[in-house]
């Protein structure tokens, strides 16, 4: 497809790279030239120089023969007059980035009166992403399928879960547990396991089940698997805002620790029922007066990347709760991986991997059929939901007798409204969703699961 | 430095290089020569070399930047051309191999000067490549290459940035892989259509074949010793205007093909192009008014010589090293300018020209109003001052190796027209000078030590010196 990138900060780079890798016609645009300079030397991509809102420039990044725009500059305002002006000019799908709370509480009217296709705020999308995180504090990341029936969930095993050394057939053998191992990370190495792998402490596990199996999994390994009954947040940003508003909505106690005065007192005022604690995060006194030793769960979300990971260091050592950080520019993620660091967010890759999804959602109308993907086990694997459609090669044939690829996992079975863990002897219906879990890029459509 | 991606590059290099040489074996076929071993026995050198370079590669050393891209635009080059000359040796039409080579290099960057004294008796099939080489290298290899093969990662641009002449390469289209298919594809077209022009024009089919291969590079090898001048002036027009045509910028024919023509008006660079050509067209055919019958004449004289050598054909009608000393100025200065950035020409190139006189204008009125603050436009863009500097080094590390060149061509003991303007003639890929290496003449002349010299100015012209310069830095075969 043809999309034009408006705004080539963090998220435009991160969504340019990922579109471009999955094989779409990329077009930048940005005042700054260095900055295009920069993205077009890393990625395939074509730069044009100048205000994204000017339809001059939008005419010269090809908005007429564009499928899609995305607008993510800083400004809301551009983004959403970007969005306008390429919506007049050509025939184009557009989406636009706002992070003002004010205008997203009016997202539902922007994006009917506006025609745009898709309002992102980045800042909510990374406090769900939290807020998911500790609902269910025991894995490591997590991401939803079939609309929220299916989830994909990480975690590490640790000595003290007893699984060192079993076979991964025996968690379903043993445990009598429906659930699938889809990915195992061991030194940075990833491996899609059949059933005679061996599992190892210090393994990260991906694995694939519906919530309620996945809660007992947990259970019977020895992870509690309750929701945190309170949290500490140190950075009372915009996410911090979102992220509390949700967590006092299902009643879990909130103590934000923010060293703005004045935003301490908007805080206080927006959110009458949270405990807004005035003072520096990293002052070690203040966070053991304010309980991080009884905490459940500490989410470090200040402006400092680095400051938010020796904050998660530091609750990892002195308490035993669930830790969350966010990194928002620093990029040695394999470094960051090998810390025992808890969960950690990546606010610009939420964004961009929410565009991408719908990016692929698009495709799916103009010939592709992947209804959802998630990047997971470090970007190297995909997860990839597919709708069954009309009869193919893959359909009404007993999974164990279809000729897959190498790498490949079929994981998850809707089969009218039920969700099934596939075994060898079942079959793939017309209607059905299906998701697969891979290694190999670029499927487009569940015929691409097959050898050729 | 990536060893292991130059070596896989060299070796793509050289198969495409045996694939091209398949078409001379046909004409060798057709016109049952048997000069024929000799391009066989060359592809075969080729696939045995580059097939496995092609295979072998390292696994895990894909990492590819701007430093690997533009040596490896150098030595495919270097070596292209060393491939390219082994047919002549073979045949026994140039048995030297340094005369052999500096016609190869000669060939494919598109300068046009021979060390042949006369090409008449020469096969077709060596005719042909001759001419066919400066097709290749007008657009460049490894724009054929990005448009055929897919190398992964976006920094396949520097290897078209190391190719494509000019300050600053824009792509057409979003993709690397695509914005080469639309320029070969461009390239190819206007080439065909130049082709039927001279064969409505009564020209031989393997002469108007091999002129529009020399036209469409701007090459300039003939295949006759007058070179174009007994041609019919129907045929001389047809050259005068495709010479003119492959010296614009390619993006003007992406507008035109892109149904966006209003855009043309918009390159500046263009204008002054065209500006130049009929300014220099107008004083000499004035000027050379006495030479000629008729001041249509001259006009039509002019106008091929101006083409010429501002696009760096190299092509001639008449012998103008026999002209007033205005006219040999002016052509003189010609060859300097040169084409249009994103051409097939070389040279200095109009827009890096327009570029410094605005800086000169600009650092002028600097003097007058010493805070005035003022940005450098061009096509009504403002240019970044990185541009400005680097069409600012570009231009005087040209005249350093330019001047270089000369002193060391001195050592020969010809005159200094004739050295001045062969280092001219060579490192803006024209192909004739003036004085001993006239129209008329040719480069055989000069001893092998200047033989090497020239080739190595006809290659850092063509690559725009800076590639050529950077695999004699030491800085760049360094591990870390």
């Amino acid at each position: 497809m043809q999309i034009i990138i408006v705004g080539c900060g963090k998220v435009g780079k991160t969504l340019a790279e990922q579109l471009d890798r999955e094989g779409h016609n990329i077009v930048l645009v940005d005042i700054s030239a260095s900055k295009l300079a920069d993205a077009s030397n890393a990625f395939d991509v074509m730069g044009v120089v100048g205000n994204g809102a000017s339809f001059t420039v939008q005419k010269e990044a090809g908005v007429e023969d564009a499928d899609l725009l995305i607008a993510v500059t800083g400004a809301d305002e551009l983004n959403l007059l970007c969005c306008l002006i390429a919506k007049k000019a050509g025939k184009c799908h557009t989406i636009a980035r706002v992070r003002n709370p004010l205008y997203n509480a009016e997202s539902s009217f922007l994006k009917e009166q506006l025609g745009l296709s898709m309002i992102i705020n980045p800042e909510l999308a990374a406090a769900m992403e939290i807020f998911k995180l500790l609902r269910f504090p025991s894995a490591m990341k997590i991401d939803t399928f079939a609309k929220g029936k299916v989830e994909l969930l990480k975690f590490k095993v640790k000595p003290e879960l007893k699984i060192d050394g079993w076979q991964v057939s025996w968690l379903v053998v043993r445990l009598k547990c429906n659930i699938l191992v889809c990915g195992v990370e061991r030194n940075e190495k990833i491996t899609i396991p059949n059933g005679n792998f061996i599992l190892q402490n210090g393994d990260t596990v991906t694995i694939l089940a519906t919530p309620k199996q996945a809660q007992e999994f947990f259970k019977k390994i020895g992870i509690k698997t309750h929701q945190v009954r309170n949290t500490l947040i140190v950075g009372g940003g915009t996410i911090g805002y979102y992220l509390a508003k949700q967590l006092l909505d299902i009643k879990i106690p909130v103590r934000i620790i923010e060293s703005n005065k004045t935003r301490c007192e908007a805080l206080s005022e927006l959110l009458p029922e949270a405990m807004v604690i005035h003072g520096d995060g990293t002052n070690q006194e203040l966070l053991f007066r304010e309980g991080l030793k009884q905490a459940e769960s500490l989410v470090a979300i200040t402006n400092m990347d680095e400051e938010n990971l020796l904050l998660s260091l530091f609750a990892q050592k002195h308490s035993r709760a669930k830790t969350i950080a966010k990194v928002n520019r620093i990029t040695f993620n394999d470094v960051i991986d090998s810390l025992d660091i808890g969960s950690v967010v990546y606010p610009k890759n939420i964004t961009a991997d929410c565009i991408t999804q719908y990016v692929r959602g698009m495709q799916n109308s103009m010939g592709s059929n992947v209804e959802t993907l998630y990047k997971i086990l470090e970007n190297q694997a995909e997860a990839l939901e597919f709708a069954i459609r009309d009869h193919s090669p893959v359909v009404d044939v007993p999974i164990m007798e279809l000729n897959l690829k190498e790498n490949l996992l079929i994981s998850c079975i809707t089969h009218q409204g039920n969700i099934m863990i596939p075994r060898g002897q079942d079959r793939i219906h017309v209607g059905d969703r299906v998701v697969v879990v891979t290694t190999q890029s670029r499927l487009h459509d569940i015929r691409d699961i097959l050898k050729r | 430095m990536n060893g292991s991606i130059i070596l896989y590059i060299l070796g793509v290099i050289l198969n495409v290089e045996a694939i091209l040489m398949v078409l001379p074996c046909i004409v060798a076929l057709v016109y049952g020569e048997p000069e024929l071993w000799a391009f066989l026995f060359t592809m075969t050198l080729c696939l045995v070399v580059g097939v496995p370079l092609s295979i072998w590669r390292g696994r895990h050393k894909r990492a590819f930047y701007t430093r690997e891209g533009f040596v490896a635009v150098a030595l495919s080059w270097i070596i292209l051309s060393f491939m390219g000359a082994l047919p002549f040796v073979f045949s026994g039409a140039i048995p030297h191999l340094i005369d052999a080579v500096f016609e190869a290099v000669s060939g494919f960057t598109t300068t046009g000067a021979s060390i042949l004294p006369e090409v008449e008796s020469l096969p077709r099939c060596v005719l042909f490549w001759r001419s066919f080489t400066h097709w290749i290298g007008g657009m460049g290899v490894l724009v054929l290459i990005l448009s055929i093969l897919p190398l992964a990662g976006g920094y396949n641009m520097s290897l078209m940035k190391a190719e494509s002449p000019g300050p600053s390469v824009s792509k057409l289209v979003p993709r690397v892989r695509s914005t080469a298919k639309i320029l070969y594809g461009m390239y190819l077209l206007i080439t065909v259509i130049q082709f039927l022009f001279l064969l409505v024009g009564k020209m031989p089919v393997f002469e108007a074949l091999t002129t529009a291969f020399g036209t469409a590079g701007t090459g300039g090898f003939g295949v006759k010793n007058d070179s174009m001048a007994s041609y019919s002036p129907y045929l001389q027009n047809v050259v005068t205007i495709f010479m003119i045509l492959f010296g614009v910028n390619f993006n003007a024919y992406f507008f035109i093909f892109t149904k966006r023509p209003k855009q043309i008006f918009k390159m500046e660079e263009l204008r002054y192009y065209l500006g130049i050509i009929a300014a220099a067209i107008v004083v000499i055919a004035f000027n050379i008014r006495s030479f000629f019958p008729t001041l249509g004449k001259a006009f039509q004289q002019a106008a091929f010589q101006v083409a010429s050598i501002i696009t760096t054909t190299g092509f001639a009608t008449t012998d103008f090293d026999l002209w007033p000393a205005v006219s040999k100025t002016i052509l003189v200065m010609l060859m300097f300018v040169g084409a249009c950035a994103g051409s097939t020409g070389g040279g200095i190139k109009v827009s890096r020209l327009v570029i410094l006189l605005k800086t000169i204008k600009k650092e002028i009125s600097l003097f007058l109003h010493p805070q005035s603050v003022k940005k450098i436009n061009m096509d009504g863009k403002s240019i970044g001052d990185e541009v400005v500097n680097s069409v600012n080094v570009f231009i005087i590390t040209y005249f350093i190796i330019f001047s270089f060149s000369v002193l060391l061509m001195g050592f020969d003991e010809l005159d200094l027209v004739t050295n001045f303007t062969a280092v001219a003639a060579t490192l803006n890929n024209i192909g004739p000078g003036f004085g001993l290496v006239g129209p008329t003449q040719n480069f055989g002349i000069f001893t092998d030590s200047s033989k090497l010299i020239l080739i190595f100015d006809m290659l850092a012209g063509r690559l725009e010196i800076i590639p050529l310069l950077l695999l004699f830095v030491p800085e760049t075969w360094k591990k870390f």
